[in-house]
């Protein structure tokens, strides 16, 4: 996703002047080619993630596109407050990027895993929170954010991640991207999480359960639409994220579903419990500890059928 | 400067000093010390050097200035509604139910404040941003940032000192209101800042020390920007917080208190109402 990102606005960036690109000191190898090429478009802000943020804001409210680059939570709890006060409250044209969702960087600690900024990020008044699921909606994902006016979040997974949509997709902010069709229940993913839940869907269709599959790549504004068809047309709705079940898909899920008149429907939050990991670990294995594997999600959806 | 019919920069501070007491005592508010302490720095700014057209608050050419020390607003909307941004009579509804002139300066709905501060820490970045975004568009508009003694206390003032002269922000000028006495007692007492001017130095800037209610000394320094060539430069200017009301100068007190009954007539006459009009 990172490279689907970095190339996708290097190639924005030559055809529009208005856009910066600043990071926190992190890129190593791989800006280096946007740095060189458009050296008034960018700035190594220095390890320094609140004047970072500011100085965006500073230049947006000077005609730039500004996008804010760190990994895990850098980008977004360490400068919280100015991302409110300098970025949100100004209605600056920021982008805030971060690699390294969710247990990303499992292997380097707690400091390193991006738990709970989705939640937070959502939280900030007139702030677009989107987390792609594979390359191909992160190539569409930043253009999508670089062409809306206003402060926006974006989660990126890391390098290499495969490819989940098997064709073109139509990605709008803000509506959800139905990757399978199924009358029987609903598993609603955000971020990387689409992987598992494509994997579950069919596992369960092997059982006779026919599930849709949501990638709600925009938390907010939410696509409550899709939400509520969900539960209407299939009853059950789970909802998948690399996320503190706190703030993140989940809460904004249950919201509408707790708000919406006349619907009756299954329900449960899959997603980390408000704790830190006590053990470190790869993606892999710390999606495993936590049942965030397909396994865990199986195990999870079927808890809650009944089957 | 574009408007011909503002008063002299001495008039101009005395009207920032009344408008400001007023407003404190109508509203009950705090920080009129703060206020009183940057009159002459801001009257001498906008009388002066600022470059701005209140009729085009977003004339992409206007100077830029920042209050970073966002509490001391009475005195930025007293000067904003003396140079023609918004009429005079407004400042009769700060902090009242409804109005867009908050205790913090604030963006919203108020001609010429250019950003919304009142969390210290933030303004000096903002203003570094938009110095940056200027030199790398080739403008020659200035950008000032005004910034409290105790706002050196929080470490994101100190990150954008370190980044503007990297980046050679001599379109950035950043005055230190140093009155010497913050929230909860003196500078000295809480957290020393001492050597102010020689930490700015050691960041990489071109720094002055000024009395800051020395019209002279104030429109010497502003006409000598930058003092380094190719560097940003701050002007640490020794300023006496509640200047211009005795019973105030130098008071903790006056951080907190507005202004009222027999305290507000004396604090009208001393800055001089009669000379207003």
């Amino acid at each position: 996703m990172r490279t689907a990102f970095l190339e996708t606005l290097f190639e924005l960036a030559k055809a529009d002047e208005r856009i910066v690109f600043l990071t926190g000191d992190l890129g190593f190898s791989v800006i280096e080619p946007f740095a060189q090429a458009l050296p008034k478009q960018f700035v190594n802000a220095g390890v320094a993630e609140q004047n970072m943020t500011a100085i965006a804001a500073g230049m947006a409210l000077s005609g730039k596109i500004a996008l804010t680059y760190s990994i895990a939570n850098f980008p977004t709890l360490r400068c919280l407050e100015h991302i409110r006060n300098d970025v949100c409250y100004h209605e600056a044209n920021v982008k805030i990027v971060a690699v390294g969702g969710g247990f990303a960087y499992g292997a380097l600690g707690a400091s390193h895993h991006a738990t709970e900024e989705l939640g937070v990020m959502r939280m900030m008044p007139g702030m677009t929170v989107v987390a792609p699921a594979d390359p191909i909606e992160a190539r569409l994902a930043t253009r999508a954010i670089v062409a809306h006016p206003g402060p926006c979040y974006i989660r990126l997974g890391k390098a290499g991640e495969s490819n989940v949509h098997e064709g073109p997709i139509d990605f709008q902010l803000g509506r959800a991207i139905q990757v399978r069709e199924g009358k029987d229940v609903t598993l609603i993913s955000t971020g990387g999480m689409l992987k598992a839940a494509v994997g579950v869907a069919r596992r369960l269709a092997e059982r006779g359960v026919e599930a849709r599959v949501l990638s709600m790549h925009t938390l907010k504004p939410l696509d409550t639409e899709a939400v509520l068809a969900a539960a209407r047309d299939t009853g059950a709705v789970f909802t998948l994220e690399q996320h503190s079940v706190i703030g993140g898909l989940g809460s904004a899920v249950a919201e509408v579903l707790a708000e919406a008149p006349d619907i009756k429907v299954k329900f449960k939050r899959i997603g980390l419990p408000s704790a830190f990991s006590r053990r470190v670990g790869s993606q892999q294995y710390l999606e495993e500890q936590n049942g965030l594997d397909e396994a865990g999600v199986l195990r999870a959806v079927e808890g809650v059928l009944g089957s | 400067m574009s408007t011909s019919s503002l008063p002299t920069a001495a008039e101009l501070a005395r009207r920032i000093r009344r408008h400001s007491v007023l407003m404190t005592s109508r509203a009950n508010a705090s920080h009129i010390g703060s206020s009183l302490s940057m009159a002459d720095l801001l009257a001498i700014l906008y009388s002066e050097f600022l470059r701005f057209d209140p009729r085009r608050p977003e004339w992409p050419e206007r100077d830029r200035f920042i209050l970073s020390k966002g509490h001391g607003c009475a005195a930025l909307y007293a000067v904003l509604a003396e140079t023609g941004y918004f009429p005079v009579e407004r400042l009769e509804t700060f902090y009242q139910d409804g109005s867009p002139l908050a205790g913090h300066a604030t963006h919203k709905d108020v001609a010429g404040v250019e950003v919304s501060t009142g969390s210290l820490g933030h303004g000096l970045s903002l203003g570094t941003g938009m110095a940056l975004a200027g030199k790398r568009d080739g403008k020659s508009h200035r950008v000032w940032v005004m910034v409290s003694d105790g706002e050196c206390d929080e470490g994101s003032t100190w990150e954008p000192a370190l980044f503007a002269p990297h980046h050679r922000l001599d379109n950035l000028v950043a005055i230190v209101d140093y009155n010497k006495i913050q929230s909860f007692g003196t500078v000295k007492e809480v957290l020393d800042l001492e050597p102010l001017a020689e930490k700015w130095r050691a960041f990489g800037w071109g720094v002055r020390e000024i009395d800051g209610h020395d019209l002279t000394a104030i429109r010497e320094a502003f006409a000598a920007v930058p003092f380094v060539p190719q560097r940003p430069s701050c002007i640490v200017a020794h300023t006496i917080k509640g200047k211009g009301v005795g019973y105030m100068e130098n008071q903790l007190l006056w951080h907190y208190r507005a202004p009222r009954g027999a305290d507000l007539e004396t604090a009208l006459r001393e800055i001089g109402e009669e000379e207003l009009r």
